[in-house]
């Protein structure tokens, strides 16, 4: 049930009232949420009406379906969660955009930095927790710690509390990036660097690139998860 | 590298994530953090003799509890700080009602007490070290725990780090009731939780340097 959207399935009796269900539950969580950490979470819109229903209702739709993307995703589905990162990609782009209007040049590095950040933490996501919440606290805490590095008044800015914000339309149409991370990626020691080619760049399974390179399976996962933090921490120091 | 390209390397071969990473990471700090501090014990304070006598009798299965309920308070906390987008929320009374029961019952023995029999209840004979002792007893859990949170993502450094010292102080805590041989509530409710805190506000000033990633 939870490998599923909700949206697409309303053919059945059973599958709408788990989607109610499931529904109320998100909807719960955000409710705690909200009655004692005003500034993590917050609804989009909160006067009634049925125009602030409509946006509610597109930003509940979208939850439940990156959600849902995510379960499958950290179940072991590469295509929901590549469809997960694009989708992010864009809002994190679009929200830094918004944000970064004075160090332009910076903004798809960070969309870059995040998206390293997303995949190196995806195991801290409790499936309890909408999914918003959870990447629209990654994409700030990259945003203000980029600002603090870069010494900027905005990094106090405590105007960065609206989850919304993040999930406000998506720009699919990706800037330069300035950091090159190709170079980066070849910078890394040895063994990780060629676990991360040959599974993550050229394709080829645990298995087969075990044989090509002499390191057990284990070790193979074990340099692409290393070679990936310490890509991320180097993508940090450099800019 | 395009984006594009840089997701492609993310999603290609990504795989299943463990269920309940955050959680085992935690735990493993705990058992590795206690291991340690009972080595420490062992080797720097040694066992009460009496403990065995002690054992037998409530006050010490009151301190022994509430030492535990606050390190299990701070496990709590940990995980919820360890993950973007979780508030403390109403975790936070998991760390504050086994502190307020303390104090209720430090105050109620206070109350009935005479007033020679107050510095006694107060100040025991073991007031100037216990917080130190404490503190010591935390170094393995405190080095634990934030080896726990550097692999997971608080996005709240501060709060992270002090919820992690917390955790380790409480569980030194918990070791140091094998060695102290105090058992009156206003002791433990000052002594010990100073004890306590020490760790947690190191772990507030340095969470900043320590778990940014």
């Amino acid at each position: 049930m939870v490998d599923e959207g909700c949206a697409p399935r309303r053919s059945t009796a059973g599958t709408a009232i788990q989607c109610t269900v499931r529904r109320h539950l998100v909807a719960g969580y955000k409710h705690r949420h909200n009655s004692f950490v005003a500034d993590d979470y917050s609804p989009p819109v909160t006067n009634p009406g049925a125009a602030s229903n409509v946006t509610m209702d597109a930003f509940d739709a979208r939850e439940r379906r990156l959600r849902a993307l995510m379960l499958r995703a950290q179940a072991g589905d590469d295509a929901a969660y590549r469809a997960l990162l694009v989708d992010l990609s864009q809002h994190v782009r679009t929200f830094y955009r918004r944000r970064l209007t004075g160090l332009p040049d910076e903004i798809e590095d960070l969309v870059q930095e995040t998206l390293l950040a997303v995949h190196n933490q995806r195991h801290t996501y409790d499936a309890a927790q909408p999914l918003t919440a959870w990447a629209f606290a990654i994409a700030r805490y990259k945003l203000v710690d980029l600002l603090r590095r870069r010494g900027r008044r905005e990094a106090r800015n405590d105007s960065l509390d609206d989850v919304s914000e993040l999930f406000t339309g998506g720009d699919a149409e990706a800037g330069d990036a300035q950091r090159d991370l190709t170079s980066l990626l070849d910078a890394l020691p040895e063994r990780q660097r060629l676990a991360i080619v040959h599974v993550k760049i050229d394709g080829r399974s645990v298995a087969e690139t075990a044989a090509l390179t002499g390191m057990s399976e284990s070790a193979v996962k074990v340099n692409i998860h290393r070679g990936l933090k310490t890509l991320a921490k180097n993508v940090r120091a450099a800019s | 590298m395009k984006t594009d390209a840089l997701i492609d390397l993310l999603a290609t071969g990504a795989g299943p994530v463990p269920r309940y990473a955050t959680s085992r990471r935690l735990l493993a700090a705990a058992t590795i953090g206690t291991a340690g501090a009972l080595l420490l014990l062992w080797i720097v304070f040694g066992i009460n003799p009496a403990l065995q006598a002690d054992a037998a009798r409530v006050p010490f299965w009151l301190k022994l509890a509430f030492a535990m309920a606050l390190a299990g308070a701070g496990l709590l906390l940990c995980n919820r700080l360890a993950r973007p987008g979780v508030p403390v929320g109403a975790a936070i009374w998991a760390a504050l009602l086994p502190l307020l029961a303390m104090w209720l019952l430090g105050a109620m023995a206070l109350i009935e007490a005479d007033s020679a029999a107050r510095a006694q209840l107060l100040f025991g004979a073991s007031w100037r070290v216990c917080p130190f002792n404490i503190t010591l007893l935390s170094l393995p859990a405190f080095a634990a725990s934030v080896w726990a949170m550097r692999g997971l993502a608080p996005t709240d450094t501060r709060r992270a780090g002090a919820v992690a010292g917390f955790g380790a102080g409480s569980l030194g805590a918990v070791v140091y009731c094998l060695h102290c041989t105090e058992y009156a509530a206003p002791f433990i409710g000052i002594w010990y939780v100073i004890g306590i805190l020490i760790p947690s506000v190191a772990g507030f000033v340095l969470g900043p340097r320590l778990l940014r990633w």
